[in-house]
């Protein structure tokens, strides 16, 4: 019978059924970090087990991690508490074995960034992380998904996931990208289609020839925001752009090894006749730069329209949704998306802190410089790696002239668990990935938009559309 | 893990769609290294009007009257009702520990997020999707008192004082896992000689994907 992507990665990890009729899914690759394992630990502790596979795991600390004052080393985090956390990890690997990626290793990063980069995601892999965002690996075609620390501790001890399958939803994207538009602009736009339980219960696989002519970075962009529209894991397909992405980082199989996997990794596509349970078709010519003007991430615009009117939409619990949005965010119905004036820039987060986002929104800045109104610009790599790349490359020194604080890697302002924070009432442009209320701290005012965007942004002090910009 | 059979208790309405997880428990609350503890701050952001620190008791916090969680009548529910999506956003088990300790266990809505709707299973409190008609129904009833009695076993709710019954469906397999109340790790552990065996195979398979 003919399967899709995610059928064959599961049937390749189906392990068999418990007793009680739960079927268990075998675990590849388990990301560790600060925040959602300590009580996984401490739980394995309590009942004397030990980690199934210790291999299996790897860590960084990424969330608490402050982004200044890094040669410090945990000296840096000035918060007891994170320190305690941050503390804890490196703890529980030392005493656990579990290879970790400390504060003060060029490699740390957040952990989304990481698993590529090193080539610890392999194409046909099952991953877990207690982090909403894992489904960022399904870029290589390995099923990624974010679970609870009680699933953390689970397949610690018995590297399997306790999860009946989801469903398939193939989203369709024909055409091109025009300039200026990204991956980020495209997942929006999806996301504002389908909302932001569109593809609950599924396991989005994007295709079609736009996917085909991203790079691996906008396929981790487009598949980390598959969380935001429901699905649990997006995926795409292997193709040259995967194997070559692949090919030569730390962890990933050399020799015959290498051969052997690519032979694999090349059915990792779904069969031509595969049946989806639901599609999404969309021409990728037709979006515009996407701004965000709510507190969901479905409450999107393209940055050439109005921020909509309540009373103008049909849907009763909608309508009072986009109320209580508009309120929180102070934000009129029918205001021009371009007039909604910044007080924040941030770049960074595991959707868009890879070294070619940080290319695109140093190439916007060309010679620009920060707008008065801006009281930060933060730029936070996505690893201590990217930060050196950029460097290397002069984008820190475009940044840094143009008026951005460089910052070291971590989650940083996207979740304001570290001291990045917006103050209250105050309108952040961010790369990152959820717009909730006080997400980005205490009544702060999330825009997502792209790398570019934001970049443009910055420098005007409002949104303007970064296609006619500069 | 705390079992669930039935609960007999009141309701409490959130009347919002899409609540996400860092509403239900904000970030700075994510840095303790505990599972409990979290109750205090529960939407914490909705039920105070001033922004809170991990340790502080709500004693110390200046309340928000008008959020329906601090209001009289709802003091003491049970079960919390509430609309699509709830629980969307991060996948933070710490939301489910801060309903668990507050006092809910149970939660009613048309539709949950995934992960979260898993990790409710995970420590004995139970979401229950009902149409949305009968979720507007509760929403109309609420604010006169709405007792409910919930049957797992059975797959009921029956609102109390009315012969109403709404029934619901829910995984057979996680049912029995939530009315055993058994712990979760040994149920798998007592399968290892079928993961051991899937995992020799794997390995032959795929060796490059152990690195021992």
């Amino acid at each position: 019978m003919a399967q899709t992507l995610y059928d064959k990665i599961w049937q390749a990890h189906y392990v068999g059924q418990r007793a009680d009729g739960n079927s268990l899914l075998y675990i590849d690759l388990q990301l560790l970090h600060e925040v959602t394992s300590p009580q996984a630990f401490e739980g394995l502790q309590l009942a004397r087990r030990p980690l199934w596979r210790v291999n299996a795991n790897l860590a960084t600390p990424d969330h608490n991690v402050p982004t200044t004052d890094r040669d410090k080393g945990f000296s840096g985090i000035t918060d007891e508490i994170a320190l305690e956390q941050v503390l804890t990890l490196d703890e529980n690997c030392k005493k656990f074995g579990v290879e970790q990626f400390e504060i003060n290793d060029p490699r740390q990063g957040i952990v989304h960034v990481v698993g590529p980069e090193q080539g610890a995601t392999l194409p046909g892999m099952t991953i877990v992380c207690g982090d909403s965002h894992t489904s960022t690996h399904g870029a290589l075609a390995a099923l990624a998904q974010g679970i609870g620390t009680s699933e953390v501790e689970h397949v610690m001890a018995t590297q399997c996931l306790v999860q009946n399958k989801a469903k398939n939803f193939a989203i369709n994207v024909s055409g091109r990208l025009v300039p200026g538009v990204t991956a980020k602009d495209l997942v929006l736009a999806i996301i504002g289609l389908l909302g932001t339980a569109g593809a609950t219960g599924h396991t989005i696989e994007y295709r079609g020839e736009a996917i085909r002519a991203l790079s691996m970075e906008a396929r981790m962009t487009l598949c980390n925001m598959a969380i935001e529209a429901g699905a649990r894991a997006g995926l795409v397909a292997v193709d040259d752009t995967t194997i070559d992405y692949v090919a030569g980082r730390p962890f990933a199989p050399k020799g015959d090894q290498w051969d052997r996997a690519v032979a694999y990794w090349r059915t990792l596509v779904s069969d031509e006749d595969a049946v989806f349970d639901q599609t999404l078709d969309l021409d990728a010519s037709q979006i515009a730069p996407q701004v965000t003007w709510g507190t969901s991430p479905e409450m999107v615009s393209g940055v050439d329209q109005q921020v909509p009117d309540p009373d103008a939409m049909s849907d009763a619990v909608q309508a009072e949704s986009a109320r209580l949005a508009l309120d929180y965010m102070d934000l009129q119905p029918k205001q021009a998306i371009t007039d909604i004036k910044l007080d924040r820039i941030f770049i960074g987060s595991c959707t868009n802190a890879r070294i070619e986002d940080l290319r695109s929104a140093a190439a916007v800045i060309r010679g620009g410089h920060v707008a008065d109104n801006i009281k930060q610009a933060l730029v936070v790599p996505g690893s201590g790696l990217v930060k050196a790349q950029a460097e290397k490359e002069g984008l820190a020194q475009i940044f840094m002239d143009a008026g951005f604080e460089w910052r070291a890697a971590g989650c940083s302002m996207c979740l304001g668990m570290n001291p990045d924070q917006l103050g209250e009432g105050e309108h952040c442009a961010s790369t990152s990935n959820r717009n909730f209320e006080g997400r980005q701290g205490y009544g702060g005012r999330t825009h997502l938009v792209s790398p570019a965007m934001a970049a443009a942004a910055a420098v005007a002090g409002h949104f303007v559309d970064v296609r006619e910009f500069g | 893990m705390q079992a669930f059979t039935t609960l007999e208790g009141f309701a409490a309405p959130l009347d919002r769609a899409n609540v996400d997880t860092d509403q239900i428990i904000p970030k700075q609350y994510l840095k303790s290294i505990k599972r409990t503890g979290f109750g205090d701050y529960l939407f914490d952001a909705w039920r105070f009007t001033d922004p809170g620190r991990m340790g502080m008791t709500p004693n110390e916090r200046s309340l928000n009257r008008e959020f329906v969680l601090n209001q009289p009548e709802y003091q003491g529910a049970s079960v919390l009702l509430a609309r699509d999506n709830f629980g969307c956003g991060s996948s933070r088990e710490h939301a489910v520990w801060a309903l668990q300790e507050y006092g809910f266990r149970a939660v009613i809505a048309p539709s949950f997020a995934d992960i979260f709707f898993g990790n409710c299973f995970k420590n004995g409190v139970l979401p229950i999707a009902l149409d949305a008609a009968i979720v507007d129904e509760l929403f109309s009833q609420v604010a006169d008192g709405l007792e409910l009695c919930i049957d797992l076993a059975a797959q009921t709710v029956t609102v109390l004082g009315s012969e109403k019954v709404f029934e619901f469906t829910v995984d057979p397999a996680l049912k029995q896992k939530m009315l055993s109340g058994m712990d979760d790790i040994d149920l798998t552990l007592a399968e290892s000689a079928l993961i051991e065996h899937f995992e020799t195979g794997h390995r032959e398979r795929q060796p490059w994907l152990f690195r021992d």
